[in-house]
């Protein structure tokens, strides 16, 4: 028997088909149609969010928690241009979404018609791929596509965009047994000589380590990559994408390298013999001066995205293919080889970095009765928070506290906006985490600038019944850029004043159906976190007052050596001369 | 190292979908690369189409450009055709200002080079040449001195030579027997 449905029941069962529980979106006038049927046609849960933005940022943080691909949608013209911030998000983090957009129909495409934007066109260089659908026939195999792309190789954000006639007119239903695409195969499995080769490199090292970056979480192979570094003895630095890959608790995890990071994780790169990237992309923020980064370093580089191997840094072994299935090898190889030679003494080299991340901690000073210290109150919140609490970060100095505080014990339970920087994901973002795992609590550590950017999804929140608590770090300012004017403007601070008072951030959340609390010494930050997290039926926000003057360290200036890496704020030397000034 | 040791001729694959044009000429300006001429065709299977595309980079970033390119859904298959081991081929018409004596020079210049004359007026000759790309430079370079009133140039077409297709499998013995000089 034939069925025939419109395109709008179609496209919602053929999301069906994939698996979706749940779209963040706003109707307009083109998507309507899809609206229709999802009143009783349709399992699909429909989250109304407030900003198209907040309902990118909501499927990218749904698939950060979850592994599964996140969906969006919003109607044609400014309801797709408002989801390019996070699709190119997503692109840059290799998050799987889905972004449905309506489109004016067919036959007024290209036609300035009313809200029409050409956003296939628009999104082409953000997206892994996108589509425009002419016939309700092409619909189920486009919505294959679409997820089997987002999903494999390197993950990535899609969007299918559907005129409105597309969506309203009928076609047959059927499910399509495969996908073809002649032009996409990612390689998932590793080359093994390749395997062994990059083996009996890190046999041979005497300093080496494990670069450890999101392909790693991506790929679900945290089990692997343990088995990998204890079965060799093999140090292991996650970068701001994988925190969480590795347990921080390990003897063997020497924490995050980059800009931020801390100096036993740089160093130990800047002095290692041999560096084994995984599902890392030697990304600027985590090698400084390309031509100084880990100077007596060969390289092992593992990633999915051939394109990644060699943009940066040359490979000496390349390995194209999914990080579980090459990491999974190498352990196996390295296994077998020490079991007839023996595990390389690395004492020496071990016991260096131990002795590093005894003596250089990330440090601050909270002193009693004296103001309160950011890094203090993202530590209470990691002291009083469970294992499985998910924790979720904007942009800036706040994102870099939480990173380097917080004590991350498994994989997808940090979720960030690392490659494209946007501030404003934190808000939005912890909500997606929350649908996709409502047994977990979550956390949002936010800057006072980031929150006013997408604070309105604390109405979702409200509406929709999806508790999380924000933590807001408010210094008054976009601290940031405060900290580059201070350090390498000569404190001559411009545009950067929010003013902590303004909004009165208790006030807002109430007015949002949420818990306000607001934190001003440090004495008084456990028993606001304790309140917040008994809270199980509301959204809390605690505004905590900290210190403006507070900086993040360590720190590489932009452009500078790894080498370089400043400790604290007493370290550094102010440029006097503007041309000395690291940029960007 | 000169520019001209920068040109590298490549030939792409792609499925015969709308945007594959855009997708991989907006992927040169996103990262970069410098497109020296593109061109695009029909093939021998409807459902793909051929672009033959001549970038002006280093042979590092070269190898980027490939990668990025294969990420591309639509791009079926990539080649680069090293020097010498292709055919490569261009169309040009040039319009050239022919006053006086200057016509007959023009003519005997067209005859060694064995391009046809596809329009006359009082004061112009158009020609038509096809051939290696050096073959057109050295023309052009001969009717520059009479002053060129316009030209156009198809971009660079490129097929390996020997037996094989891009897709490695073997042609078909009629057309792969066919030798070109």
């Amino acid at each position: 028997m034939t069925e025939r449905y419109s395109g709008a029941r179609t496209l919602l069962k053929a999301l069906e088909h994939e698996g979706v529980e749940v779209i963040f979106g706003i109707p307009g006038g083109a998507s309507m149609p899809i609206y229709d049927p999802l009143v009783d046609e349709s399992s699909i849960r429909h989250v109304l969010c407030r900003h198209e933005q907040g309902a990118g940022h909501a499927a990218e943080g749904y698939a950060w928690a979850t592994g599964k691909p996140g969906v969006c949608m919003a109607t044609s013209g400014p309801g797709g241009t408002n989801l390019v911030t996070p699709i190119a998000d997503a692109k840059m983090d290799s998050v799987p979404i889905v972004a449905i957009t309506g489109q004016v129909p067919t036959p007024v495409v290209g036609n300035d018609a009313f809200q029409e934007a050409d956003i296939t066109g628009i999104t082409m260089p953000i997206t892994k791929h996108n589509f425009l659908v002419k016939d309700p026939d092409d619909i189920v195999e486009t919505v294959r596509e679409a997820f089997h792309i987002a999903t494999t190789g390197r993950p990535g954000p899609v969007l299918i965009d559907l005129p409105k006639d597309v969506l309203i007119n009928e076609t047959t239903w059927r499910w399509p047994d495969r996908v073809k695409m002649p032009g996409y195969k990612p390689t998932t499995k590793g080359n093994q000589r390749q395997i062994v080769e990059a083996v009996k490199m890190i046999l041979a090292a005497e300093r080496p380590v494990l670069y450890v970056g999101g392909g790693v979480i991506k790929a679900d192979a945290s089990k692997e990559l343990h088995d990998l570094a204890t079965t060799g003895q093999l140090p292991v630095v996650t970068t701001l994408m994988a925190r969480g890959a590795f347990p921080d608790s390990h003897d063997l995890c020497f924490g995050m390298p980059g800009m931020h990071g801390n100096y036993t994780a740089v160093t130990a790169m800047q002095k290692a013999d041999l560096l084994v990237a995984l599902g890392a992309r030697f990304d600027d923020r985590v090698t400084g001066k390309l031509a100084a980064f880990a100077p007596h370093a060969k390289i092992v580089h593992v990633d999915i995205d051939p394109a990644e191997i060699g943009k940066n840094r040359a490979a000496d072994v390349p390995i194209v293919g999914d990080c579980r299935d090459v990491i999974g090898k190498m352990a196996a190889e390295i296994a077998t080889r020490q079991e007839e030679r023996g595990v390389p003494n690395r004492d020496a080299w071990l016991g260096q970095l131990r002795e590093w991340r005894e003596r250089y901690p990330y440090r601050y000073d909270q002193q009693s009765g004296g103001p309160l210290k950011p890094q203090y109150a993202v530590e209470r919140l990691r002291a009083l928070a469970d294992d499985d609490t998910i924790l979720v970060a904007g942009v800036g100095q706040h994102q870099m506290y939480a990173s380097q505080h917080w004590r991350f014990e498994k994989p997808r339970q940090w979720i960030n906006s690392g490659g494209l920087g946007t501030m404003g994901f934190a808000v939005p973002a912890a909500m997606g985490a929350k649908v996709g795992r409502p047994d977990a609590r979550v956390v949002a550590i936010d800057g006072d600038g980031c929150f006013q950017m997408t604070a309105q999804e604390l109405a979702t929140s409200t509406t929709e019944n999806i508790p999380f608590v924000t933590a807001i770090l408010n210094n008054g300012y976009l601290g940031m850029v405060r900290q580059w004017q201070e350090l390498f403007f000569d404190q001559r601070y411009s545009g950067v004043y929010l003013d902590p008072d303004v909004p009165d951030y208790v006030k807002l959340a109430e007015a949002y159906g949420a818990v306000g609390l607001k934190v001003e010494s440090a004495d008084e930050v456990d028993a606001a976190i304790e309140k917040a997290y008994s809270i199980t039926d509301r959204s809390v926000v605690i505004d905590f007052r900290v210190d403006p003057s507070e900086g993040v360290f360590p720190m590489v200036p932009a452009g500078a050596s790894n080498d370089d890496i400043i400790l604290g704020p007493e370290s550094v030397q102010p440029t006097s001369d503007p041309a000395e000034a690291p940029i960007a | 190292m000169s520019s001209h040791d920068k040109l590298h001729t490549i030939s792409v694959l792609v499925e015969n979908k709308p945007g594959v044009l855009t997708r991989v000429a907006g992927l040169f300006s996103a990262r970069g690369f410098n497109i020296d001429s593109l061109a695009v065709g029909t093939t021998e299977a409807p459902d793909t189409s051929r672009m033959t595309i001549v970038v002006n980079v280093e042979t590092k970033t070269l190898e980027q450009v490939t990668k990025q390119l294969n990420k591309l859904i639509n791009v079926i298959k990539i080649l680069e055709h090293e020097p010498g081991s292709a055919v490569e081929r261009e169309l040009m018409l040039v319009k050239v200002r022919s006053d006086g004596e200057a016509r007959q020079r023009i003519m005997e210049i067209a005859s060694v080079f064995r391009v046809n004359v596809v329009d006359v007026t009082h004061n112009t000759l158009t020609l038509e040449a096809t051939g290696k790309p050096e073959k057109l430079e050295a023309l052009l370079e001969l009717l520059e001195d009479f002053g060129i009133v316009e030209l156009s140039r198809t971009g660079r077409i490129a097929l390996s030579r020997g037996d094989r297709g891009i897709k490695e499998r073997v042609l078909r013995p009629a057309r792969a027997a066919g030798a070109e000089g």
